[in-house]
């Protein structure tokens, strides 16, 4: 058997991806700058795929820059507002969980004049608020923060942290990076306030080298990519009709029966961790703190549908996931850790996960397609591999 | 401007009435070696081996491949003349010199060999009109027969050979004509050169990986593979032998005393290389081991793998520092791939106070605890190794 839950590494296409991609390769393959018909046709695939995501987004269409995924448009979400926005300001909020496609860019920044907060989390992973208000400045320029942590899945409370943001600056802009988010909620920025806001396709079925950044047209952002001039001059480079074409017609499938296909993930998720809760010495992260051992929904409901991050005390998470993988179960490690080479994640970090757990977190992520078969073939696995593996360990 | 390599070689030279079997041997691998890179003739001619290049084939890449033949003294690049007559010849070895040294303060001396023994002038001859010319041709030039700082050599024959510069090959012996060796091969650094060092004796590679899924990755025993490939650029083909040690490794940890966990361990890795070694015909074990090392490569731990062997286990490195080792790590372009961070089997289950003078009595007695079921365990090892063929 084998089960794929390492959804938010990345998704399997669907099928009908797949169609429409392979339609625009290898018959629509025109370039949409080309004058003749083949490239009036190219073009409407990205007009196509621009207005489903607006409209899902409830954003206009020329608000929609396509980019090659989640780690371009977080650095053009970045680096392209600090660039247009000197005079505004140089001072940027992020927090300490971010990933490293937001922390790389800024750290670039910080060597280059700008000066970086960063707001801490607690054990959940949930910012600490008044720490965040209490960093707003003069020539606080942005503020960046993810919506759903892609480790451990805790959700935070964008909407009412956004509006107070506001309410203490009014021109203070707000980067989202909704990539583990986008498909799992029903995100509308304009409403929330929200000026750009990053996702990607491969995390939703949509093809790898896909992505975009909505900018919220009051807002000036500087390109990173010259030449052509293509997307209104915001992203040059012929794009990558196929991926872009693919990424619309994903997003169009997310929300068919969206309620349901979140509940089921919900239900699963309440009851993966109630099993799993049984294992001795296992500690599920990310929770909110008022959630007990019967895992009440409407705590589970305050977290991402999709990502469970578990600690199996004295099982290294390396070997556990290749002992699963034998058995045909795919999940990621917490943190990538051997011998030589720590790398500690700085999640796990920043909530304050005990030394010896940090080595031992798996995460496990669903996709709508993760079945209740699915999750009991884990978990049988799981009862087996774990105490198996706590025997032998270094002394 | 080079149409053709003569290659030079050293030690296999010396061979006596085996002479021939080096001599083919060596010219079989630089064929093999240049195959990659067009229809290139390779011959062997009067005491070397003689290289001629298709058109268009590219120097550096063929100076390359060449450099990395066991059993190669020198790489001479050579310009070949079509006409033998004595203007050609003299205009042909000028413009070569122009072309070669357009600063021309150079002092020189030509030497000449006569395999057409019906030409005009004898072998001194060509050198002292040859030498004449060019000094007429070239006044910079100075003749220095004691130490000059270029040797032309002429050869003439029905076409003329013209060279003068050396390339130092890699030395040792051509592959295949010293028998055939287990090489012990971990994810780490030292194995490699042990592997790439033996081989340059003209001995061909066998090598045996040891993995212990999943306490070990599939990455790691993928960086094996990478590291059998870049030491088959050298060796020639190798068959890699993958053995799946984990069932073993848990039963030594079950029944052993954990601080002789690694010691137990090796002495079982080097039984089941001998045993795919005899199979493989090969006529002893290499291992990277270099004394004091690390605690399983102190003398008394390196006695007490040796004690489980009858095979010869031949240790190049035994008396290396880790820098040297290094140093022909990074020559042969192993290093970067073995620095890779993946966990191997020696390493999961380490203890922190490992036994670094083990007893033999001792481990013999340890051992005894395994009696019931390592037999079977070995057995089951051996016969589900994978097999994989590495390089061309």
């Amino acid at each position: 058997m084998k089960v794929y839950l390492d959804n938010s590494a990345t998704t399997q296409v669907t099928e009908s991806v797949r169609d429409k991609m392979v339609k625009v390769m290898y018959e629509d393959y025109g370039n949409p700058s080309s004058m003749h018909l083949m490239g009036v046709d190219a073009e409407k695939y990205m007009k196509e795929a621009a207005s489903i995501i607006a409209g899902s987004l409830k954003v206009e269409p020329k608000e929609i820059i396509f980019t090659s995924g989640g780690t371009e448009a977080n650095n053009l979400a970045l680096i392209g507002t600090a660039l247009a926005n000197k005079r505004k300001g140089k001072h940027i909020i992020t927090t300490r969980i971010e990933h490293p496609s937001v922390l790389q860019p800024l750290v670039f920044l910080e060597e280059n004049g700008y000066k970086i907060s960063f707001i801490p989390v607690d054990q959940t992973g949930k910012i600490k608020k008044d720490k965040l208000y209490e960093l707003i400045q003069e020539d606080t320029l942005l503020v960046s923060m993810m919506y759903v942590n892609n480790e451990i899945g805790v959700v935070q409370d964008i909407e009412e942290i956004v509006k107070e943001l506001k309410a203490r600056k009014k021109d203070i802009l707000i980067h989202v990076d909704a990539v583990q988010a986008f498909g799992k909620y029903r995100i509308y920025p304009k409403r929330i306030g929200i000026d750009l806001l990053t996702f990607s396709g491969h995390k939703i079925h949509g093809p790898k080298g896909s992505g975009a950044l909505y900018v919220n047209e009051k807002v000036r952002i500087s390109p990173l990519m010259f030449g052509g001039g293509h997307q209104r001059g915001m992203r040059s480079g012929t794009e990558n009709v196929p991926a872009i074409a693919g990424l619309g017609q994903a997003v169009l499938e997310l929300y068919i029966n969206f309620d349901e296909k979140i509940n089921r993930m919900y239900e699963l998720k309440q009851y993966f961790l109630q099993k799993v809760s049984t294992l001795p010495n296992v500690t599920i992260n990310g929770l909110p703190k008022e959630c007990t051992d019967a895992f009440e929904m409407e705590h589970i409901r305050k977290t991402a549908p999709h990502i469970m991050s578990v600690s199996f005390d004295g099982v290294r998470s390396e070997v556990l996931l290749h002992a699963l993988e034998d058995r045909g179960v795919y999940v990621s490690a917490g943190s990538a850790c051997s011998s030589n080479h720590p790398q500690p994640s700085v999640t796990l970090i920043a909530i304050g996960l005990p030394k010896h757990l940090m080595d031992s977190t798996l995460r496990f992520s669903m996709s709508d397609k993760t079945t209740r078969e699915d999750i009991d073939y884990t978990l049988e696995q799981l009862k087996e591999l774990v105490p198996l593996l706590r025997r032998y360990t270094r002394k | 401007m080079f149409k053709a390599f003569l290659i030079k070689y050293a030690e296999i030279g010396l061979k006596g009435k085996n002479r021939f079997l080096f001599e083919n041997a060596l010219r079989d691998r630089i064929q093999e070696a240049l195959n990659p890179f067009g229809v290139f003739k390779v011959s062997k001619e009067q005491g070397r081996i003689f290289v001629e290049c298709p058109d268009g084939y590219d120097y550096e890449e063929t100076v390359d491949a060449l450099k990395k033949v066991f059993g190669i003294s020198s790489i001479c690049p050579v310009v070949v003349l079509d006409s033998s007559k004595w203007e050609d010849l003299t205009s042909g070895v000028g413009d070569y010199i122009e072309a070669m040294y357009p600063d021309r303060h150079i002092t020189f001396k030509v030497e000449a060999k006569r395999a057409d023994k019906s030409y005009p002038r004898t072998s001194p001859e060509i050198c002292a009109d040859m030498g004449a010319y060019l000094l007429g041709r070239f006044p910079e030039m100075k003749v220095d027969v004691h130490e000059p700082e270029v040797r032309f050599t002429i050869e003439v024959r029905t076409r003329s050979y013209v060279y003068s510069i050396n390339i130092p090959g890699l030395g040792g012996m051509p592959v295949g004509t010293n028998g055939k060796a287990m090489l012990l091969l971990s994810g780490g650094i030292d194995s490699p050169v042990a592997g790439y060092m033996i081989a340059k004796r003209g001995v061909s590679l066998v090598a045996t990986y040891f993995h212990a899924p999943p306490y070990t990755s599939k990455r790691a025993k993928q960086k094996v593979v990478e590291l059998a490939g870049k030491i088959s650029k050298y060796a020639g083909k190798i068959k890699l032998y993958v053995v799946n040690f984990t069932d073993i490794q848990l039963y030594i940890y079950d029944q052993c005393p954990h601080e002789e966990l690694t010691i137990i361990m090796r002495r079982y890795m080097m039984r089941i290389a001998e045993q795919l070694a005899e199979k493989e015909g090969c006529l002893g074990l290499i291992t990277g081991e270099s004394i004091g090392q690390v605690a399983s490569q102190t003398m008394q731990s390196l006695a007490a793998t040796n004690e489980v062997c009858n095979m010869p286990v031949y240790r190049p490195l035994v008396a290396f520092d880790k820098q040297d080792i290094v140093k022909v790590a990074e020559k042969i372009d192993t290093f970067e791939t073995s620095i890779q961070p993946f966990e191997d089997c020696c390493t999961i289950f380490v203890a922190k106070h490992p036994v670094i003078k083990p007893n033999l009595k001792t481990i013999n007695r340890s051992e005894r605890k395994l009696e019931e079921k390592i037999d079977e365990m070995v057995e089951t090892a051996l016969n589900t190794a994978e097999e994989i063929i590495v390089g061309k």
